[in-house]
């Protein structure tokens, strides 16, 4: 559905050249909801205006639902815009208009006679859920009703991609689960492929099905998000997966087991799909010598299935606590041993 | 009881002179409003990272909107004789006023267009464009629209001006309440009538702050 061959993005600017996107290649599935995440100044914002002619390319190639757009200009890229819309971290409504004008603009650009429109845009504020605030001016919504508002706006023309631009980061937590439930119910109804770009691990995790992680304008690791979320490679990357694993307290923690118990190990587990439904932790103490002691745990949800951690303190025998974390091993559970830093 | 206050005064052609007055301030109004949206426009469309981002075209329109902005009206009158002479064929009468009020007052307000442009936030834009629309919809759908309280306002303000304008076009001959004040009051030293001149026109700025507030709150969803 949309491919990016090689992109790269230089801005000259009067202190020099500014590579905001170095050499980019990622490929998207039809129907998949696909994450970018990185740190503001990644590049992200870049590539993701990219695939709707926004921003051109300096070099390499964007195509997206068979349409070139680093190529295409005009009248074309205008049509081809209509088929990838887009929603913005600050919603970006026209405040002179109603709800119901907001989501007409689309239609109207597109060209659509006004009673297939009026039609079309009471169908998009069933969908969103904004019944009964039709009327309502943007100033008298709240963030997530505003975000409703984008997303019905951004549907109204059917279109084939949806690029949502830090849709969630302006909003609560509460707020944000239920703008993310209703993206991945839209993907699930319409088939429509998401592309999304955000800051917050939180957001791939509970929607994407693949996730790209981008610094300094590179893609640095690309992966199904669970395969991501067990098995992260880069430094980068195991930050952002820490943000959603690691309750933020975990780190002080650790560091005040380790000086309570000096003797035996502290150990990290990371659990996958079926692996954390097995019963480890009895068969751990009922095979071996030891003492098992659960310091934190707790489970994610993701798109291709769930993803766990779970610290643990291992205490007894020398060599038997070395056996248990080879049976641990065996189990296909992700172990990792936690030290001292001092 | 007013006849006594003001002795001098002769209704009829305070009327009259009203009418002028009103007739000079209505059409040029409604020309700097054009002229001056479209001069505004021109400015923040050419401007650095807009749609028609053009150096040239916007360092000349810009030149000619600080120089005709900066000249005294007083002067510009002047200057502009020829001009109107060759325009309309005559230098007397309320026509004759026009083509100084509109030269004058239409670059004040296209920066004052320009700068209601500024405030619409970058993204509406964004967003527009996204949605695949063109230039001529992103600008009477997203740019007047999103910025029609900071254009009324303003044409509210220049309207106070270009009555204040047409007053002093009336001392060169132009009519209207200005015309009045100077020649039948001033000229012969009867205060009253200047007095009356002066208490209409405070009456015809208020009436426009009144009607240019009403609109701009009516309009301004925010």
């Amino acid at each position: 559905m949309i491919s990016i061959q090689n992109v790269k993005k230089v801005y000259s600017s009067l202190k020099g050249k500014v590579v905001a996107v170095d050499d980019v290649s990622i490929h998207i599935n039809a129907g998949e909801i696909f994450g970018v995440i990185g740190y503001s100044g990644a590049g992200k914002s870049t590539l993701i205006r990219m695939l709707n002619g926004l921003e051109i390319p300096t070099a390499g190639s964007v195509t997206v639902a068979d349409k070139q757009v680093s190529q295409i200009k005009g009248q074309e890229l205008r049509k081809a815009r209509q088929e990838i819309s887009m929603i913005f971290q600050h919603f970006n409504l026209l405040w002179s208009r109603t709800v119901r004008e907001n989501i007409a603009f689309p239609l109207e650009i597109a060209g659509i006679p006004k009673n297939v429109r009026l039609k079309r845009v009471d169908e998009l504020i069933k969908l969103v859920g904004l019944e009964g605030r039709e009327d309502a001016y943007p100033s008298q919504l709240s963030g997530g009703q505003k975000q409703r508002v984008g997303i019905a706006r951004a549907l109204a023309n059917n279109p084939k991609v949806l690029l949502c631009d830090e849709a969630t980061s302006a909003l609560d937590p509460q707020t944000t689960d239920s703008i993310l439930e209703l993206l991945v119910d839209i993907n699930k109804r319409l088939g429509l492929t998401i592309v999304l770009i955000t800051h917050e691990m939180h957001v791939i995790r509970k929607i994407c099905h693949r996730v790209a992680v981008m610094e300094d304008g590179k893609v640095v690791e690309t992966g199904k998000v669970l395969e991501v979320f067990k098995n992260p490679q880069q430094k980068i990357t195991k930050r952002f997966v820490s943000q959603v694993t690691e309750p933020e307290e975990t780190k002080e923690t650790i560091e005040h087991l380790l000086e309570r118990y000096p003797q035996g190990t502290v150990i990290q587990l990371g659990f996958v799909g079926e692996s954390a439904e097995q019963p480890l932790i009895t068969n751990l103490i009922r095979n071996f010598e030891v003492t098992v002691n659960i310091l934190q745990g707790k489970i994610s949800q993701t798109q291709n299935g769930s993803y766990g951690t779970l610290f643990i303190h291992i205490d007894g025998d020398g060599s038997e606590i070395s056996k248990a974390v080879d049976f641990i091993k065996s189990q296909q559970v992700g172990v990792e041993v936690i030290k001292h830093d001092k | 009881m007013i006849n006594e206050l003001f002795p001098n005064v002769k209704w009829d052609k305070m009327w009259e002179a009203t009418e002028e007055t009103l007739y000079m301030t209505g059409i040029s109004v409604v020309a700097t409003f054009i002229i001056g949206i479209i001069l505004g426009l021109l400015l923040f469309l050419t401007a650095k990272g807009n749609i028609w981002e053009n150096a040239f075209v916007n360092k000349i329109i810009s030149a000619f909107v600080n120089v005709f902005r900066s000249i005294p009206f007083i002067i510009l009158i002047v200057l502009l004789i020829p001009f109107t002479k060759f325009l309309l064929g005559t230098m007397i009468g309320e026509n004759a006023a026009l083509p100084a009020l509109i030269v004058g007052a239409a670059p004040f307000y296209a920066r004052m267009v320009e700068i209601g442009l500024r405030e619409i936030d970058k993204g509406v834009i964004e967003a527009a464009r996204s949605m695949g629309a063109k230039t001529s919809t992103i600008i009477w759908k997203v740019l007047l629209p999103e910025s029609m309280p900071a254009l009324v306002s303003g044409i509210t303000v220049t309207a106070i001006a270009l009555v204040g304008y047409t007053a002093m076009a009336g001392v060169i001959g132009a009519g209207g309440l200005g015309n009045l004040a100077y020649l039948e009051g001033f000229q012969r030293s009867r205060s009253d009538v200047t007095l009356m001149a002066t208490i209409i026109i405070l009456i015809i700025v208020f009436i426009i702050q009144f009607i240019g507030d009403f609109i701009t709150n009516k309009l301004d969803k925010r």
